[in-house]
């Protein structure tokens, strides 16, 4: 699987598809998108990545392991449950900051619930390319065909 | 605030385990020692802070209140008494690992384990709500399970870490139907509430459930009998947590349940004779087996089985002066049972091995092992002034005040306490006298100061406290029993009685103790054919038997279901599907009818299903995986567009991602596949066909009966009412899934979570094994 269009769009694509993530999880609470979206985004660039260069190019620009990403982000997720206790609310009540205007970024809003949000994007990243590099490994052509 | 922080630090410290001692080297092995000090402390102040109890402290705090969960803790005298006991033991035993796992390469791993369960078993005595302490109480019961498998690489250890989890976990199942009942009954699951539920309870209709179904809980946990065998497995766990767990802690948690439900669901017959016949049925049972073992920590759990037994009768009895003899010998016990298993680590650790037949003479090279383990063993064999002697005597004297049938118990107490103190110069005092034995594994020496410091310490509080007892039973022994009995208890406990029938009892315990002790060879020698013979005949042969069975249901219910072809599975699924929903859609009775104002459709939106219809035909009869795979892409994407064309963005830009994730995935998976071939019969393929066509009919059925049927008002406008005010979001579905329905989320991507290491582990697994066969 050699193709030239597909190892430059996963070049060029790559880091537009991750700020884009980001985006579409930050502005998930008020328009279309949110951690779900955002992490099959993130996931989506890796993939075009892989299949365009190689997978192991993928993994290693992700720097850590899938399993690690999966692991922080159940972690963040059911963190962001704990502050609701500290003033008398429940588990997972969501708490918010007071608004405050950044330029360029207008008025924002932070609170648990994008905390919460922060925690399925990377666990969704963590499930998809976990899945995919190891269902990678059995698309590889085995050694002694290769050879 | 101070309840919630005492649990929270060792959790905090769990965490950081790993991170500070990593490798169990220097100063850093005992960061392990500092949550627990810290939590102790607290607690001390807490306790302080309640007068000793006289106004116990209660707090709560909100977590599920939709379901009416609620973190409520509390600190009364019996809580208060194993609260310190777990975390007072804990820093004891935390720096006693420090020299027992030195350098250990998994010692960081050790420790957050270790201090988990630490975490957990602190939340279980200090919970105040019964849903909250059966969290807890899991969590103790899945920590304990790494902790006794911590030597994972043994098969034996592996099992036995199983086998407790079982039946542990089993128990606890039941525990939770029996506080659902409770719940149902009071409309409360606050402990401190209950008490007051009393008549209430016994006079339901299902009481007797109640009782049965909790008593499973505790029975599991406390091993009692018939549940006995897993604790004496269970040491195959590294001993600082034998000594933790198995003496102090976790197997105390059953016992500490039915005390603090006593008020509640005991003072019944039922109640009472159960807990009678169980405990006293534990406490011989054990002594007996415990003659028999030439192993010192297998001893030690055999008596501490035995002591578990006694403390259940006692809490039987049901008498003020039973439940103080419980609470002082709880105490008692706890002491001297996590000194002997440190002591017996020590020497284990120094001489390799812990066979009583052969350890003989090693107070020279450890005098102060055998100092503590003497102190220890003193106590635990009742001989006065020690602490456990006021333990025994109250036992007599709790047996004595019953009316009606005071002579079983005694009996009971006096045959288990005699072999039990047999048993306790077996453990404490015979490894260190004699002549020293030569050919043992290892040349003993002194073990290092974090070995000795906690058995030291142990074993002259239980000196102390024995001379003194006024020191603790103002402070805390004095509110435990009252708060076991539901009512305030004015306790004195001295050391001497004066001559009366009780020390009488006791004296002649400690002759025939003494008498069987210098017969324990006569056990020793016949310890292989008794265990060959009750092996296969007790409750581990049932326990072993249903285990096997299990896998063999497994196994077979496998060969039947899982043919292995894909084919077959598929169509298992659709029909299953056909049946269950067509009978649920003949059942409503209301046949789907077309929506009368149905728009017409636009060019957009039939093109639309035009491709969509294609690329499905495209599918069906293509010869090319490839080809198929990419049709079905199309008609994914075709999805998507139709939620655009309804205006649903977020399901579209959901729908486009996981459409191409799965066809990327999909690709992978057949990439390797042979050419398609058509292997199945006219026959298969016609009936698949007709299969197929009902299952699409069937759900197009659905889906305009779901949209023609209105059986309540649709919940989406008041979300989306709710979405703005309440959780400052416009994005409903996004609000949805990161609010209003968080914890389903949660559920969600922890089950993704799974399912990824799954398929990484079974791949993995293919991948080693390609490997394997191509390098031979």
């Amino acid at each position: 699987m050699n193709s030239f269009i597909l190892s430059q769009a996963g070049k060029l694509l790559f880091p537009a598809l991750l700020i884009l993530s980001v985006i579409e999880l930050y502005r998930g609470h008020n328009l279309p998108g949110g951690g779900f979206i955002g992490g099959l985004m993130a996931a989506g660039a890796f993939i075009l990545l892989g299949l365009g260069v190689s997978m192991e190019e993928s993994a290693r620009r992700l720097r850590v392991r899938p399993t690690t990403l999966l692991v922080i982000g159940l972690a963040v997720a059911a963190l962001s449950g704990i502050p609701g206790f500290f003033v008398g609310k429940g588990f997972m009540d969501g708490l918010w900051l007071p608004e405050f205007h950044v330029p360029f970024l207008g008025g924002v809003h932070l609170g648990t619930p994008l905390l919460f949000d922060v925690g399925v994007y990377f666990a969704v990243i963590g499930f998809s390319l976990e899945t995919v590099f190891s269902l990678a490994v059995l698309a590889e052509p085995d050694e002694e065909e290769a050879s | 605030m101070v309840l919630f922080l005492s649990i929270l630090v060792i959790f905090v410290g769990a965490l950081l385990a790993p991170v500070v001692s990593k490798r169990g080297k220097g100063w850093a092995a005992l960061f392990i020692a500092v949550p627990p000090l810290i939590s102790f402390v607290l607690l001390v102040r807490a306790w302080i802070g309640t007068h000793y109890g006289a106004d116990p402290l209660e707090v709560s705090w909100q977590w599920f209140p939709a379901l009416g969960v609620g973190f409520d803790l509390r600190l009364d005298g019996i809580s208060a008494l194993m609260g310190l006991l777990v975390t007072g033991i804990g820093v004891l035993v935390a720096i006693y690992s420090a020299g027992y796992m030195k350098g250990h390469p998994q010692y960081g791993r050790f420790g957050l384990f270790l201090l988990l369960f630490m975490g957990s078993m602190v939340g279980v005595v200090l919970s105040n709500h019964l849903i909250l302490l059966f969290v807890f109480w899991e969590l103790t019961s899945i920590t304990s399970y790494l902790l006794i498998g911590f030597n994972h690489e043994e098969e034996g250890a592996r099992k036995k870490a199983l086998q407790a989890l079982l039946v542990t976990g089993m128990g606890a199942v039941a525990m939770l139907g029996g506080f659902i009942f409770i719940g149902m009954e009071t409309g409360t699951y606050k402990i401190s509430e209950l008490g007051g539920f009393q008549s209430v309870l016994a006079e339901s209709p299902y009481y007797i459930a109640m009782v049965i179904l909790v008593l499973m809980g505790a029975f599991t946990k406390s091993a009692q009998v018939p549940f006995h065998f897993w604790l004496p497995n269970a040491m195959a766990a590294p001993t600082p947590v034998s000594a933790f767990l198995h003496s102090a802690t976790m197997v105390k948690a059953g016992v500490f349940l039915m005390a603090v439900l006593t008020p509640s669901l005991g003072g019944t017959a039922l109640w009472n004779g159960l807990l009678m016949t169980f405990g006293g049925a534990t406490f011989l049972t054990a002594v007996c087996l415990g003659l028999f073992q030439p192993d010192l920590k297998k001893i030690l759990a055999y008596t501490t089985l035995g002591v578990l037994g006694l403390l259940t009768m006692l809490l039987g009895i049901g008498t003020v002066l039973a439940f103080e003899a419980m609470v002082l010998f709880l105490l008692g016990h706890a002491l001297y049972k996590a000194c002997l298993f440190m002591t017996s680590g020590a020497i284990d650790h120094e001489t390799g091995t812990r066979d009583v037949t052969v350890l003989r003479g090693l107070r020279k090279a450890m005098p102060i092992t055998a100092i503590a383990a003497g102190l220890a063993a003193l106590s635990m064999s009742g001989v006065p002034p020690f602490f456990g002697f006021i333990g025994k005597e109250y036992v007599y004297k709790a047996g004595l005040a019953l009316t009606g049938m005071p002579l079983t118990v005694l009996v009971v107490a006096f045959v288990g306490n005699f072999i039990m103190m047999a048993l306790a110069l077996k453990a404490g005092i015979s490894p260190f006298f004699g002549k020293p034995a030569e050919n043992l594994p290892k040349h003993p020496h002194e073990a290092p100061w974090t070995m000795w410091i906690g058995p030291l310490l142990l074993g002259t509080l239980g000196l102390l406290f024995g001379l003194f007892p006024g020191w603790v039973s103002h402070v805390i022994i004095g509110s435990a029993a009252s708060a076991i009995a539901g009512e305030t208890l004015d306790l004195h406990v001295k050391l001497w009685h004066g001559l009366n029938v009780a020390l009488f009892i006791s004296a002649v315990t400690l002759t025939a103790g003494i008498f069987l002790y210098c017969g324990r060879r006569f056990f020793w020698h016949r310890h292989e054919s008794f265990n060959a013979f009750w092996r296969p005949r007790g409750a581990e042969a049932v326990y072993d038997y249903l285990f096997d069975g299990m896998i063999r249901l497994a196994k077979w219910q496998t060969k039947r279901l899982q043919s292995g072809y894909l084919h077959n599975y598929v169509f298992i699924i659709a029909l299953a599907t056909i049946g269950f929903l067509g009978w649920g859609f003949l059942s409503f009775n209301n046949w789907p009818k077309l929506p009368a104002d149905l728009p017409l459709p636009d060019l957009l939106f039939s093109g639309t299903i035009l491709a969509m219809m294609v690329a499905t035909v495209f599918a069906v009869i293509t010869v090319n995986r490839i080809t198929a795979l990419v049709s079905l892409g199309v008609v994914g994407f075709g999805i998507a567009l139709i939620y655009v064309y309804f205006g649903a963005p977020d399901l579209a830009i959901t729908q486009l991602l996981v459409e191409t994730l799965t066809v990327v995935l999909l690709m992978f998976a057949i990439y390797r596949l042979p050419a398609m071939r058509l292997l199945s019969s006219k026959k298969t393929r016609l009936r698949d066909a007709i299969l197929s066509g009902v299952f699409g009919l069937l759900i197009m059925g659905l889906v305009l009966a779901a949209t023609s049927i209105q059986v309540d008002l649709p919940i989406s406008d008041k979300l989306s009412e709710m979405s703005y005010s309440e959780a400052h979001g416009r994005d409903i579905v996004n609000v949805i899934l990161v609010d209003f329905r968080a914890i389903d989320t949660l559920g969600e991507i922890t089950v993704l979570s799974v399912a990824a290491l799954g398929i990484s582990a079974l791949i993995a697994r293919r991948v080693t094994r390609k490997k394997e066969e191509s390098d031979g």
